[in-house]
């Protein structure tokens, strides 16, 4: 009993001493993922380095008002409330959308989230007459919330954002759109270089330590306001190594945990040695956007459907080591906007050359048409292997590929001329081979078809136009039920695919190559990826 | 020997503006737009435009190369369109990890080619020389990229010895001296000494070869001096082509190699580059070239100025 009295009180006070040292001394978790980059994507607010940038420097450090939901492997995410806890259109004037702010929602520096800095933040990258006017930042977001026509603070919790038309599918472009903290920018001299190295956003991860083209540290933020999101690593490793080979060398060498986009070839290696492949249904094609400008000889539609069917998508798929999946349309048969095009995509010779035929054309007198595309790049996959393929299928049926080769930033400059311009009709050129984020649908379809997007306008490269496509359209932006929505967006792929608007070849599957040390990893039908799913063992 | 430096470094002046005109243009020579730095493939045209007068690229190119070499001659190289950090930062940390894998790499290509090259000279015609020239003609030939991805996939991959890519483990900034770190020097450092070591080789294996063929050697040795009093007066002879062959070759390291950078994702001014051409970050890509070249310039002006100092004959000239 004098044993009990004695000990008991030490026991009660040493026990959870114990404890709490037992759990700090647990080691920190750390996850380390060589990413494709060349450089760690702008960690100021808005990431450049493209759709692919926003899952390392974007949605990490930084969270939108509209979210997309990305932490879900098994069906296409959708829009998701993110530091907007709600939002409505006005339904006197449905130009007009109502955001209500999450209450209580801090930065990282501390400051409270509230209207004004919203507002602020949409003055950062559309108001160059603001002081945090940021020209880089305003670059990479502009172009992604073309709809926005003005804004401003109802109460501390509410943003109105007026829209240029009425345009119902706006709330898909906000999850491109970022809030960072006013406060540690009047902290740190409004110097947006000094933020990059000492951001402050509301995300799931703090940016620790920045060492430009080598590496961005982000550690776990302890206080989200997202309990649902938590990250599940202590501390997320970004290493850019562009080098494909490279990237897989240092997993199998043990130096990072994580690849994205594994070279091919090694994919034997990899998986022999315990490497795990994830992969998934990704917003991706990969096409040939045909000029249906008059000279070209896509113009008719017999021969844009005999390239398709000329096309041994499996053969290109295993080309890729499985990396891919043969599309059926711009967008996945399995997504909802797929609709039921009555032209299948399939590999069909035969009915092929009987189109050429039709059109006045065979191999021994072959159609002959010029392309312009990339030796390789993002969003390229094995450009120039998968092109000579195609050089080759075509050949088959009576079509004569002749190829301009640039670098991917040339590329770029030909796709925002369009088809008309002379930098391509000039010289020739009567198709692109770029390949395409399909995630949303503006970016999806809309973008493609519509023809006030006909370039330079945007990137209705080729110069189609359907008044029926426009409407549909018009009718989309001016309907607020998504099922009508989606319904009218499978309509409108619908004609495109019968239309054979296009050469689709496969959709990537964003392959990345995981240790066995990593115990989780969703993979998101995105380009977003949530790097808050990844747990290590 | 002051007019002779006063005369090297005169001719040296026309060289180093030559090459600021031609950082500067060759640049414009490269198709592409470098707003693609910037902006998302498909920034419509009315963005584009407001960022080419944000950045100064609608004014006319003599005006942009102007202001340019203005601010370049007072340390300041612009900051790069992509990352907004500043050129003279950027291409500085590069140039310092370059160094230190040049640094590496070419003691390492100097010292085993000049023993290599000098065995092969002595034993000139026998199985030494057969050897180390066979050696040396893979060196100079086994393309670096290549030889790379061997060798990282024979000790890294396989054998585990060496990290695959990097620059310490915890990156180029928390740099030191010990195993932990100096074993991310070892594969980037061999891969890139090959091509000097070839080269150097065979540089010193001829020159030997025909020093020993002189008729002052056959003198030395008549007058009865022992094999290491020949070799320290072919070696001085030998050294001046030597240095000046080496300095090219240290120059070309220096300047830092693009692909071999880039299979090891060493940060210097070979991976800089790489970065700044696919992204085309112009004031980065133009000031990096600048550094780069104006390093040649240095080097080369070095050499020149130290080539008398161990040949006094040639500082007449």
């Amino acid at each position: 009993m004098n044993f009990v009295r004695k000990q008991l009180p030490r026991w009660l006070v040493s026990l959870p001493v114990a404890l709490l040292l037992h759990t700090g001394a647990q080691a920190e978790t750390v996850a380390r993922y060589g990413i494709s980059m060349a450089d760690i994507p702008l960690t100021t607010g808005q990431p450049d380095r493209g759709a692919g940038a926003y899952q390392f420097t974007g949605h990490t450090i930084y969270d939108p008002l509209v979210a997309w939901e990305a932490n879900i492997a098994t069906r296409p995410g959708k829009l998701v409330p993110g530091l907007a806890s709600s939002w409505k259109v006005d339904p006197k004037d449905n130009k007009k959308w109502l955001f209500t702010l999450r209450k209580g929602v801090k930065f990282h520096d501390g400051s409270e989230l509230k209207a004004d800095a919203v507002v602020w933040n949409l003055d950062k990258v559309l108001s160059d007459k603001s002081p945090q006017y940021d020209a880089k930042q305003s670059a990479q977001v502009r172009p992604r919330i073309p709809s926005i026509a003005s804004y401003r603070m109802v109460d501390d919790y509410t943003v109105e954002i007026s829209t240029k038309d009425v345009d119902s599918l706006f709330p898909y472009q906000l999850p491109w759109f970022l809030i960072s903290s006013p406060a540690q920018w009047e902290k740190l001299g409004h110097d947006w270089n000094k933020i990059a190295s000492q951001p402050s956003g509301t995300g799931p991860f703090k940016l620790d330590k920045l060492v430009p083209r080598q590496r961005a540290e982000l550690v776990k933020n302890v206080a989200y306001w997202d309990k649902a999101r938590m990250a599940k690593t202590d501390r997320i490793i970004l290493m850019p190594i562009p080098d494909a080979m490279t990237r897989a060398n240092a997993l199998l060498n043990g130096q990072v945990d994580i690849i994205e986009t594994p070279p091919p070839d090694v994919l034997p290696q990899l998986k022999s040695s315990g490497f795990k492949i994830v992969q998934n249904v990704t917003p991706h094609v990969w096409p040939y956007h045909f000029s249906t400008q008059p000279g070209s000889p896509w113009t008719d539609i017999r021969v844009r459907k005999a390239a398709n069917l000329a096309i041994d998508r499996d053969a290109i798929v295993k080309l890729l080591n499985g990396l891919a999946k043969p599309a059926k349309g711009q967008v996945d048969a399995t997504n909802p906007w797929f609709g039921k095009p009555s032209f299948d995509l399939k590999y069909d010779v035969k009915t092929a050359k009987e189109l050429m035929a039709q059109a006045g054309y065979s191999p021994a007198k072959p159609l002959k048409a010029k392309v312009i595309i990339a030796q390789g790049g993002s969003g390229q996959m094995l450009s120039l292997p998968m092109n000579e393929f195609i050089q080759q299928s075509l050949a088959e049926v009576g079509i004569q590929l002749e190829f301009e080769v640039v670098e991917l930033e040339n590329l770029y400059l030909h796709w925002r001329s369009g088809a008309k311009s002379d930098m391509n009709a000039g010289k020739g050129i009567t198709a692109i081979n770029l390949g395409y984020v399909t995630a949303d649908p503006f970016y999806a379809i809309t973008r493609f078809v519509d023809s006030r997007y006909i370039a330079p306008n945007g990137v209705n490269w080729g110069g189609y136009s359907n008044p029926k496509v426009d409407g549909a359209i018009d009718t989309i932006r001016k309907n607020f039920d998504p099922k009508i929505q989606d319904k009218l967006l499978a309509e409108i792929h619908q004609t495109m695919v019968d239309d054979a608007l296009m050469l689709w070849v496969v959709h990537d599957l964003n392959p990345h190559a995981i240790s066995p040390k990593v115990q989780e990893f969703v993979q998101a039908q995105h380009w977003f990826q949530d790097l808050t799913t990844i747990r290590m063992k | 020997m002051f007019a002779y430096i006063l005369k090297r470094l005169f001719y040296a002046l026309p060289i180093a503006l030559s090459v600021t005109v031609v950082s500067f243009m060759l640049v414009y020579l490269a198709p592409g737009d470098p707003l693609n730095a910037i902006a998302p493939a498909d920034a419509p045209a009315d963005v584009i435009e407001a960022l080419k007068s944000a950045y100064g690229l609608d004014r006319p190119v003599p005006v942009q190369y102007g202001l340019w070499l203005w601010r370049a001659l007072q340390g300041d190289l612009g900051t790069s369109i992509a990352s907004g950090r500043s050129v003279v930062s950027e291409v500085f940390s590069a140039v310092g990890n370059t160094l230190l894998l040049a640094g590496i790499a070419s003691g390492l290509g100097v010292l085993v080619g000049c023993v290599l090259g000098a065995l092969a000279g002595y034993k000139h015609g026998g199985g030494v020389d057969r050897a180390a020239t066979a050696l040396s003609v893979v060196g100079v030939s086994i393309p670096h990229y290549w030889l790379g991805l061997v060798l990282t996939i024979i000790f890294s991959t396989w054998l585990g010895w060496f990290p695959a890519m990097g620059a310490g483990p915890g990156g180029s900034t928390d740099w030191s001296w010990d195993w932990e770190h100096v074993r991310y020097l070892v594969l980037p450092s061999v891969t890139l000494s090959v091509i000097p070591m070839g080269i150097i080789t065979r540089t010193v294996r001829a020159l030997v070869a025909d020093m020993l063929a002189q008729e002052f050697v056959v003198a030395l040795r008549a007058r009865g001096l022992g094999g290491m009093a020949v070799f320290r007066h072919v070696a001085k002879n030998t050294a001046p082509t030597v240095l000046a062959v080496a300095g090219l070759q240290v120059g070309y390291l220096m300047g830092g190699s693009i692909l071999v950078e880039t299979v090891f994702a060493w940060p210097g001014t070979g991976f800089l580059l790489n970065t700044a051409i696919f992204q085309r970050d112009m004031p980065l890509l133009q000031g990096t070239l600048l550094v780069l070249c104006m390093f040649f310039v240095g080097l080369n002006l070095l050499v020149d100025i130290v080539q008398p100092l161990i040949d006094p004959r040639m500082g007449r000239g």
